[in-house]
């Protein structure tokens, strides 16, 4: 397959963008708004054409735990879900993490707590980067506030999770996944074949041979003092991918004297606020994180300096907001607008906390 | 006088080549050392040890990745079905099996357990029952027998409270998906022999894609039932076997 470019949801542009991408399995479980990503796979049938495995399982917690055996055998594996499903997940994500082994997670997020509903939200922001699971460990986490970045984000999630050995996900809501867009797929790459997993994650748990001593995956060690280096050397990993892996997009921010702070589908609402509050001669950009974790602080930091204050704006009861204020060390005032329970606000709302801010 | 006894004509027993050097933490008495053995003798013995993934339970046997010398994963407490549903899968070629206590396949990965037997896994299942958790104490397991003690039974198993020993075995017969269910003990000389036996014919199966393979032993466990091994044994025989008796379930 060449590059095309084609029309459809974000949902379906990930299920695309993981056969193209060359990723050995998906295990998923039915849950809406992103059941178009199994759909899609389904239909696709990737199995005939690349070989992709794609499952549904009993079970958000079996699906994850596939993903961790798929992973253990180095191959580029993922999963989909919801709010609710994620809370399942919880489980695996924790265990991978202290396994430290890569893939590729997809929370198209709906409002909560509990069943909640099934609108967008982003109230699973302090799930995803503060922990989730539990253990002291960190999620690489990306934000996609396109379709194009739906599809583009499949591939930097697994390529970062396999630099680093870790779980990654792609955290994002139902009106990314379902929105309709224009999108350009990335030409088909072929799938590891299993002498370059074996060359390329000596750690693979893909049968012993005899060139080298057994391979054990696990995240058990009951010695604390082992225990404690592994975990220094988590942190130290965590700290490598804080100091290299920032992602961020900046929109009329230089010579912006406020800042309005959004990710993924709240962006694209500010986008059009900063338009907006521009043609009202108010001097605002719009910041936007692309990975959640890790957090663009240093540069969030270098902005207190010159700015006179940030909104930002989320689909939950103000999660965000608090990693801001961290950043900026409480310099400046930073604000918060935003909708709760699968409410998405207008540009006009939005404008009316803008104006707030900078009178 | 020692290298004459273990010159190459006199060896008539050796430790498996796949079991590695490393202590036991197994209790004396406890079944999944012979276990353990068998399995690093049909895999040995199948010329299988360089396409064999094990998946280790949490339970007594978590540590089982320390002594068969093969590809190991350790899985969360329950989940090895599912781990091994994706190695499967995704390794077509390779051998894959789990090994798993009946807390961890009778209780918290039941589900996990129905599954990966209904959709005919092409894995093998090895299920320890020992009726109760051994790793974490002694309490009560879902194959805990009536009136059986356990630390969080210690009045003894009530039905009104806990519930049935839960016979999953019989129940995972009744999947379409499994092609062998077979429930062995390893107590004698005889009952070890035709234990291997039918752990061969299970991973035997599982590389000729005939579906799920479970062979549950029912186990000693002399430590959470405070007594000798030998005690166990007999106790085994005497209570074990009535509510969970040998042989095969299923076998096509």
């Amino acid at each position: 397959m060449a590059e095309e470019v084609k029309f459809m949801k974000g949902n379906e542009a990930i299920a695309h963008a993981a056969i193209r991408y060359g990723a050995d399995g998906y295990f998923g479980y039915p849950i809406t708004p992103q059941s178009e990503i199994m759909e899609t796979l389904m239909d696709e049938r990737p199995w005939e054409t690349t070989g992709m495995v794609v499952l549904q399982a009993e079970s958000e917690v079996a699906a994850i735990n596939m993903v961790y055996g798929g992973a253990a055998c180095g191959k580029r594996v993922m999963t989909s879900s919801s709010s609710p499903g994620i809370s399942l997940k919880q489980e695996g994500i924790s265990y991978m993490a202290g396994a430290e082994l890569p893939a590729l997670i997809v929370n198209v997020s709906r409002g909560g707590p509990g069943l909640g509903t099934i609108q967008p939200s982003q109230a699973d922001y302090f799930q995803t980067v503060k922990g989730g699971g539990h253990g002291d460990y960190r999620l690489i986490t990306l934000a996609p506030n396109s379709v194009q970045e739906m599809a583009d984000h499949v591939a930097l999630g697994f390529d970062l999770a396999f630099k680093y050995n870790n779980p990654a996900m792609i955290l994002t809501d139902g009106v990314i996944g379902q929105m309709m867009e224009k999108v350009v797929l990335p030409p088909q790459r072929p799938r590891k074949t299993e002498e370059e997993i074996r060359r390329e994650q000596p750690w693979a748990t893909l049968g012993k041979t005899k060139d080298r001593k057994r391979n054990i995956i696990t995240s058990l060690e009951l010695d604390p003092s082992i225990m404690e280096e592994n975990n220094i050397r988590f942190q130290a990993k965590y700290r490598r991918i804080e100091e290299n892996e920032v992602l961020y997009e900046e929109t009329l921010c230089e010579d912006a004297e406020y800042l309005i702070v959004a990710f993924g589908s709240q962006a694209r609402i500010s986008q059009k606020v900063v338009e907006m509050a521009r043609e009202e001669g108010i001097k605002v950009g719009l910041f936007r994180p692309i990975t959640l974790w890790p957090f663009p602080k240093k540069q969030l930091f270098e902005y207190s300096k010159k700015i006179k204050g940030i909104l930002t704006v989320e689909l939950n009861a103000g999660q965000m907001v608090e990693d801001v204020r961290l950043a900026v060390e409480c310099r400046i005032p930073v604000e918060y607008y935003g909708r709760l329970g699968g409410i998405v606000p207008t540009p006009d709302e939005v404008l009316v906390e803008l104006k707030k801010l900078v009178k | 006088m020692e290298a004459t006894i273990i010159s190459p004509e006199n060896l008539v027993y050796d430790k498996p080549r796949l079991m590695t050097d490393v202590p036991m933490h197994y209790c004396p008495g406890c079944s999944h050392g012979v276990i353990h053995k068998l399995i690093a003798e049909v895999i040995e013995e199948m010329g299988m040890e360089e396409k064999t993934i094990g998946v280790a339970p949490v339970g007594c046997a978590v540590f089982a990745y320390n002594y068969i010398d093969i590809d190991w994963q350790e899985a969360a407490h329950g989940r090895a079905p599912a781990l091994a549903t994706a190695i499967k899968r995704l390794n077509p070629d390779k051998m894959v099996f789990t090994y798993q206590g009946d807390g961890d396949l009778a209780a918290i990965g039941t589900a996990e357990t129905i599954h990966a037997c209904n959709r005919g896994e092409n894995i093998v299942i090895v299920f320890v029952n020992n009726a109760i958790y051994g790793m974490t104490g002694g309490q009560m397991a879902p194959t805990t027998l009536i009136d059986m003690p356990t630390a969080t039974c210690p009045q003894g198993r009530n039905v009104e409270l806990n519930g049935y020993p839960l016979k999953i075995s019989d129940l995972l017969a009744q999947l379409d998906g499994t092609c062998l269910v077979t429930r062995q003990s390893v107590h004698t000389a005889a009952a070890v022999r035709k234990a291997k036996r039918m752990l061969q014919k299970a991973f035997e199966n599982s590389m000729a894609r005939k579906g799920t393979s479970i062979v549950e032993f029912v186990s000693t466990c002399a430590s959470g039932w405070k007594m000798t091994p030998d005690q166990s044994n007999k106790w085994m025989t005497e209570n074990m076997f009535a509510k969970y008796p040998l042989g095969d379930l299923k076998n096509i």
